[in-house]
């Protein structure tokens, strides 16, 4: 929840519903006024009753819609006339969603959406299937930010200085602020990554406008090192673009390609589909990951190094020498096994044309140009890689343009400052002392979804527009270009988006929509612009609108470029810092579902921790909790230390976005502020960083994760020659499913599941997809720590260490739908049945809450209320699904494989005759996955998917030996590993 | 060898010395004075008035926790998924396993003839009642819905819903109730020749009045005793075997599930000799404070105590005889989850518990094959005590520990205690300890008719 740091006396009215008086509000004079001026904040008074704490545990996120004339449930009607749907509004029925195409933009690139909306509402966000960059799927971020179009905290009021004000008022005095600004010799707009090509237009024409002006981006994760590299290496800003799904051999250089890159979600569906290793096809590529901290895609790799942050380069050169790549002398030192890079080079050299070098944004720039050229050595350029024109407008060092800003702001130069997104004032660069320099600008205003620090310093604050609400446009990671549509028009008539501010800049006239439609209309070449845009707005994509592939030539002098830049072996504690696999940046910070969501691979909630590797921290003599003090340079913060498995030695990761005064959550203290330790020479890894142990400890909750898991394997894998050899390997001896009870036939529809081990990455998609999709309800941290957490399906973890090497294997685990389900023959009441197509079902009319069908369950998938999470507040009702109960406190809830999707289906199958086919239903998990582990389906057609894939030889039930013939199976995780690396012992 | 030295009498010979030998020295008059004097002639003890205040104490507390949770949630105590299984079900078994002592003395041993038992049936049977109160609210406490309680129960109704009744829960329901339904009646019936007694003793109007409504016109004739003896014998026929099935019952709710550490077979005769175990601890106690609070020791003799404490000491080999199947059956099953289980259970977070149940259970209660000691009342009161602790952490050790360590590992948690389990542990003395203080005070604490009889043919001792 969000921290009002500014002092509430000063002000007209509160911004935030919470934790305000509403007696004492009455008998303010100016209440009556506000009431008038702004009837939906005093709308929001109605849930003043509630505490942050309790309110956040049931969810960051939400909002009192009663004055906003939307269709949910509300508690009472309003005191006004209200006027029921006389005629039904056409295509709106209950119960039956209504998708719109749209897409959202993260660190500048957007990824194509589909929104759902029930009878108005947005409910839920999917991946859109034609988009490039999702091709269906999701990542958590795109999903959860559905909660901060209805977040109470989010910001509804223009401020002046802190104080209400309005729109009129902003527009009047930026009018003088114009008047003088002459050739814009004082004016700078500071924006985030822009690749909307109607925000870079309106840019254009400003800075026609005012010739003077300047455009300055900041990002606190942006792709500076990525942009240093192409320059490097091109002497051009490049956009590089790879093509998982032709390589056969990958080596990621502390990049964790999966996740963390703009066309990640499409770069681990095409590196997994390398990797569907069947009965019928016996190859699969081959990952070779060298990182830092533990990553996905480091637990997916088939070889995985920990090493230093500061040694990934000396490997990339140590590489280039051996692979003959002329990109300056090799290094004389080499802290990895000689074999290692043999091993490397080696399969590089044979799948050459077919193999990707790729490095991680976090990694130096010169990492990035060995890689470029390394690529090329490897004739990788046009097969693999390929490079188009930057997807970014005006591409900058982000913390370079940000430092001359603030220089200038420093100086007294900067008249006045347009700050559109972001949070400078907490992400800059900690030598970067942006939020001092804001106070010597005269006028400066930001445009943003929060208060937030920077918008506590600045003149002006105007409330933003979110995604979902208003139009805008952008392009991902391959430059296609998506319309963002909004299913919804702006909550609040207080809020604006971008392009209104810049069109107020311009003296340009038009809304949102206008502006851009106008904006590709005048850039149309065709002849029908009407259908174009349809087109393009129900697709989600404007066709052909990717990047050429360009063909840039690799700079003549790198090497001696290279060789000039020198380098070294450090030593000592190294930090790394991380964007937090929850908040990102700390941009996520009020959002629940993220908050709670175990990271991947530490499983720590609702707090970020100094991971150590378990050695390190045994030998710094530090324990899980200890909260130490971590110097870099003189900037000091605390935080609790984590052991990781996995993580390099010596080394300390840390995630940015905590701690900030506004944005950090009740309870969490603010000495987390990574930013504050961050600079512009460190920005993704420092050296020689101390660390102290204050003595304090500090409770994480986090959930569990196993080491060397016990000999019954509950996550199997082989290795692919043990596929190939046998493979039945994932097979155990079981008593054959001896039975003394008759099996029950199924005739009809049949439902299963198949999760193949090798595919899931472990990324957390598909558990916010089901948080979506059926109304469940985050705890908060405390109930998180008492193992209360309500999440339907949990992704264990298993790390197996054979000497260095580290297997880490993830298992999506949610209700498997037992045929012999042991949970359903202890329930008391019958609250639990099996359904004639095998699904377990809960009725939670029924249940009274023994628990015991959790306690017999031998899969522990089962969640309990055990508290009221849901029903404290009407207004919780808007963002949530229609088609699912909300349960009360006191009973039982587990997978329903989304029955309510099932049932959709068959009613939609019913109405034309004809039975449902394979791929009509997708469970919520299942559409999200962006590596389609996920399959669902009847398991009496032969022919469905999931039917073939229970046929695979990998195929294992989970506890199968129980005899609890589950419906939902897995496929045992095949390893590629390099048998060069590995002694005999890896036989078998 | 002496007479208190008799040897456990076969149910065959008991006949033989049924019939009253009068003694001087404790005349059915004597007895009879000695038991209503408890009550109207010697006077409120102060140490009673001290329990009362206590146990009144405790009662509030109990009201107190009771209400929090039925209203406030089950969330107030330490459960969690997995273990969601907490305090309601440990103190379930544990207050059942109390109210066993009482129908297993006056109902198995009326049939087996065990004349002894006669000095402890009635505030046995008492205890039973009021644990069987305690321990049935417990169920209730547990669900999350409490007020739908009633869906357990196989009531008419327009869904025409039955309960599932391959549960073992639906079992429990219908087996505590008729357990405490049963025990009611029994003690009641015994206890009618006693109120007549109690009324021709009293001396206020009002007070025989009261008595005489319970007593039922009860006139000592032998119609009158010839019913009640058929009576009591049939009962007890109903009654004994519920001593054995209630707690099986209970049993079978964790054999029947198939979490490693309740998967076991042993577990319904296992849970019916621990039961009886901690009971008799319990009426072990309990005899002891009236042997010297109430200056009974002539009539709950010290054989009776002998007898009684041997008694404990086999259903507590009987128990301890389960810990070592159970353990054995995990090796033996070559399951790995039970294994798992028997392992951390011995030796991991929960290993104190682990081994402090062992040592009060199968441990300490060795002193008892030493007629010292079961003929010293202090040693026995130690005893009992340890037993009760011992038989409370054995429940805890099947319900939570066995729940903290499911199949699959990434689900393996530890239990969090909060003040809430605390006082779910502590609380529910108040509810069975007001009841039994007010029993003995209004009541009389043996069976009068039967006392005569051992009486008489014991010959009193001090």
């Amino acid at each position: 929840m969000v921290h009002q740091t500014y002092d509430r006396e000063e002000q007209d009215f509160p911004e935030t519903p919470n934790e305000i008086n509403l007696t004492e509000m009455a008998e303010e004079a100016n209440f009556q006024a506000m009431l008038e001026k702004y009837p939906r904040q005093a709308a929001a008074y109605h849930y003043s009753g509630l505490s942050r704490r309790s309110f956040m545990k049931i969810m960051g996120a939400s909002l009192a819609l009663t004055g906003v004339g939307l269709t949910g449930c509300v508690a009472e009607a309003p005191d006004e006339q209200i006027i029921p749907y006389a005629r039904q509004p056409e295509e709106v029925i209950p119960g039956i969603p209504i998708y719109f195409a749209s897409a959202m933009t993260l660190g500048g690139y957007t990824t194509g959406l589909l929104i759902e909306t029930e009878e108005g509402r947005p409910t839920r966000i999917e991946g859109n299937p034609n988009h490039p960059a999702s091709l269906g799927s999701s990542n958590v971020f795109i999903q959860a930010s559905i909660l901060h179009l209805y977040d109470p905290d989010r910001s509804i009021t223009a401020r002046k200085d802190g104080t209400g004000s309005d729109w009129a008022t902003f527009l009047a005095e930026l009018a003088d602020v114009l008047e003088d600004a002459g050739d814009g010799a004082g004016l700078r707009i500071l924006t985030e990554t822009v690749t909307s090509p109607t925000l870079a237009a309106q840019m254009e024409t400003l800075l026609e406008n005012y010739p003077a002006a300047q455009w300055v981006q900041y990002e606190p994760v942006a792709q500076d090192n990525v942009l240093a590299g192409s320059r490097l290496a091109f002497d051009a800003d490049v956009n590089t673009v790879y093509n998982f799904a032709e390589a056969d051999v990958v080596l990621a250089l502390d990049a964790d390609f999966m996740s963390n890159l703009p066309g990640s979600l499409r770069y681990a569906r095409d590196f997994m589909d390398k990797r569907r290793v069947r009965e019928d096809n016996t190859t699969m590529s081959r990952l070779y990951a060298i990182e830092s901290t533990p990553t996905i895609t480091g637990a997916a790799a088939d070889e995985r190094l920990a090493m230093k942050a500061s040694d990934v380069e000396a490997f990339a050169r140590a590489l280039a020498a051996a692979l003959g790549v002329d990109a300056g002398s090799a290094p004389q030192f080499a802290p990895w096994p000689e074999a290692w890079l043999d091993a490397v080079v080696a399969d590089l050299q044979e799948s050459s044309g077919n193999s990707i070098v790729i490095a991680g944004p976090e990694q130096t720039p010169i990492v990035h140009a060995l890689a470029h050229a390394i690529n090329a050595a490897l004739g990788n350029v046009g097969s693999t890689v390929t490079y188009t024109d930057s997807v970014v407008v005006n591409p900058s060092i982000s913390t370079e343009a940000l430092a001359t800003l603030t220089e200038e702001m420093a100086n007294g130069d900067v008249d006045a400052l347009i700050m559109i997104g972001g949070n400078p004032a907490f992400t800059a660069p900690a030598d970067i002392a942006f939020a001092d320099a804001l106070a010597n600008v005269g006028f400066s205003m930001h445009l943003s979804l929060y208060f937030d620090e920077t918008s506590q310093l600045s003149t002006w604050h105007i409330p933003i527009t979110h995604f979902i609400e208003e139009w805008s446009d952008g392009r991902s990671f391959d430059g296609t270009a998506s319309i963002v549509q909004p299913p919804i028009g702006p909550l609040w008539d207080t809020v604006h988006s971008p392009h209104e501010l810049l069109a107020a800049i311009n003296g340009t006239e038009g809304t949102p929509f206008e502006i851009l439609q106008a904006n590709w209309e005048s850039n149309y070449e065709g002849d029908d612009f009407e259908l174009f845009w349809r087109t393009a707005l129900h697709d989600g994509v404007v066709a052909d609108s990717a990047f050429e592939a360009i063909s840039p030539s690799l700079s003549g002098d790198l090497a001696n470029a290279l060789d000039e830049a020198g380098f070294g072996q450090s030593s000592g504690l190294e930090i790394v810092f991380r964007p937090d696999p929850g908040i990102f940046d700390g941009r996520f910070a009020n959002n629940a579902w993220l908050q709670e969501l175990p990271a991947p691979l530490t499983k720590v909630t609702w707090d970020m921790a100094a991971v150590l590797n378990p050695a390190t921290a045994e030998e710094l003599g530090l324990v899980n909790e200890e909260v130490v003090e971590l110097t870099l340079d003189g900037r000091t913060i605390r935080a609790p230390i984590f052991t990781q498995i996995g993580m390099a030695l010596d080394t300390v990761a840390v995630t940015l976005g905590y701690g900030g005064d506004v944005t950090a959550h009740e309870g969490e203290p603010s000495d987390r502020n990574v930013y504050a330790m961050r600079t512009t020479s460190n920005m993704w890894h420092g050296v020689s960083v101390d660390l102290e142990n204050t003595g304090d400890t500090y409770t994480l909750a986090a959930s569990r994760w196993v080491e060397d898991m016990p000999e019954t394997d509950a996550a199997r894998s082989g290795t692919l020659r043990t596929f190939v050899d046998d493979p039945d390997f994932a097979q155990i001896e079981t008593s054959g499913g001896a039975n003394l009870i008759p099996p029950i036939i199924y005739d009809g529809y049949a439902w299963g599941m198949s999760i193949d081990l090798t595919s899931c990455i472990g990324c957390n998609a598909c558990m916010i997809a089901c948080q979506m999709e059926n109304n469940i309800p985050t705890v908060g941290k405390e109930a998180v720590e008492d193992g209360r957490d309500m999440s339907w399906i949990r992704i264990d973890t298993y790390y197996i260490t054979e000497g260095e090497n580290i297997e880490t294997r993830f298992q999506p685990v949610a209700c498997v739908h037992c045929e012999m389900a042991p949970c359903e023959l202890v329930c008391p009441v019958e609250a639990t049945i099996h359904d004639h197509e095998g699904i377990n079902n809960m009725v939670y009319n029924r249940c009274i809450g023994t628990r015991y069908c959790s306690a017999n369950c031998p899969y522990s998938v089962r969640r309990f209320n055990f508290e009221s999470y849901t029903n404290e507040l009407p207004i919780m009702e808007e963002y949530r699904n229609p088609n699912v109960s909300v349960r009360v406190e006191g009973v039982m809830e587990k997978c329903t494989y989304c029955t309510q999707r099932i049932n959709m289906a068959r009613i939609a199958a019913n109405a034309e005759n004809r039975l449902i086919t394979d791929g009509e239903i997708t469970p919520a998990c299942a559409g999200a996955c962006p590596t389609q582990a996920i399959i669902f389906g009847n398991i009496n057609d032969e022919e469905a998917r999931v039917t073939l894939l229970k046929e695979q030889p990998h195929d294992y039930g989970l506890l199968e030996e129980l005899n609890t013939i589950p419906r939902t199976t897995y496929l045992a995780r095949v390893t590629n590993p390099n048998d060069a690396l590995h002694g005999s012992s890896e036989e078998g | 060898m002496l007479k208190d030295e008799k040897p456990f009498r076969a149910a065959g010979q008991a006949s033989a010395t049924f019939e009253p030998q009068p003694r001087p020295w404790s005349t059915p008059g004597e007895v009879t004075d000695k038991v209503t004097g408890v009550i109207f002639k010697n006077g409120t003890p102060l140490w009673w008035w001290f329990a009362l205040f206590v146990s009144l104490g405790l009662l509030g507390l109990y009201i107190l926790m009771f209400l929090s949770i039925a209203i406030r949630g089950t969330y107030l105590w330490g459960i969690n998924v997995p273990v969601v299984w907490g305090m309601g079900i440990v103190n379930l078994i544990f207050w059942i396993g109390i109210g066993h002592a009482g129908t297993f003395i006056s109902a198995f041993l009326l049939l087996m003839r065990q004349h002894w038992r006669g000095a402890f049936s009635r505030f046995a049977e008492a205890m039973t009642l009021f644990a069987v109160v305690v321990a049935g609210v417990f169920p209730l406490l547990h669900l999350g819905r409490i007020e739908l309680f009633y869906y357990i129960l196989p009531y008419p109704n327009t869904m025409i819903l039955h309960p599932q009744f391959r549960s073992p829960l639906a079992w429990d329901s219908l087996a505590i109730a008729t357990y405490g339904t049963v025990s009611l009646i029994f003690w009641y019936i015994d206890l009618i020749p006693d109120l007549g007694a109690m009324r021709d003793k009293a001396e206020r109007m009002w007070v025989k009045r009261a008595y005489g409504t319970f007593a039922l016109g009860w006139r000592g004739e032998s119609r009158h005793w010839s019913a009640l003896h058929r009576t009591t014998y049939m009962l007890a026929a109903i009654a004994t075997p519920l001593v054995i099935s209630v707690h099986s019952v209970i049993g079978l709710d964790f054999a029947v599930a198939q979490v490693p550490g309740w998967h076991h077979t042993i577990f319904p005769p296992f849970f019916v000799a621990g039961a009886i175990f901690s009971g008799l601890a319990m009426v072990l106690i309990f005899a002891v404070i009236f042997r010297s609070g109430f200056g009974l020791s002539g009539l709950i003799t010290d054989n009776h105590m002998d007898n009684a404490a041997k008694l404990m000491l086999v259903t507590g080999l009987i128990v301890t005889y389960g810990y070592l199947i159970e353990n054995f059956a995990a090796w033996y099953s070559n399951h790995d989850y039970e294994v798992a289980l028997a392992v951390e259970r011995a030796l991991g977070t929960y290993a104190p518990l682990y081994w402090g149940m062992i040592i009060c259970n199968a441990v300490i209660i060795q002193a008892l094959w030493f007629k010292r000691v079961r003929r010293n009342n202090t040693a026995l009161v130690i005893i009992s005590l340890f037993v009760l602790v011992g038989m409370w952490l054995e429940r805890f050790v099947i319900v939570p520990v066995s729940l903290s360590f499911p199949f699959l590992e990434s689900s393996w948690v530890t239990f969090q205690w909060t003040i809430w389990d605390v006082l779910t542990i502590i609380a529910p003395f108040g509810l069975f300890l007001v009841p039994m203080l007010l029993f003995m005070r209004l009541l009389p604490l043996l069976p009068i008719h039967e006392t005569q009889q051992v009486a008489v043919e014991e010959g009193g001792h001090d």
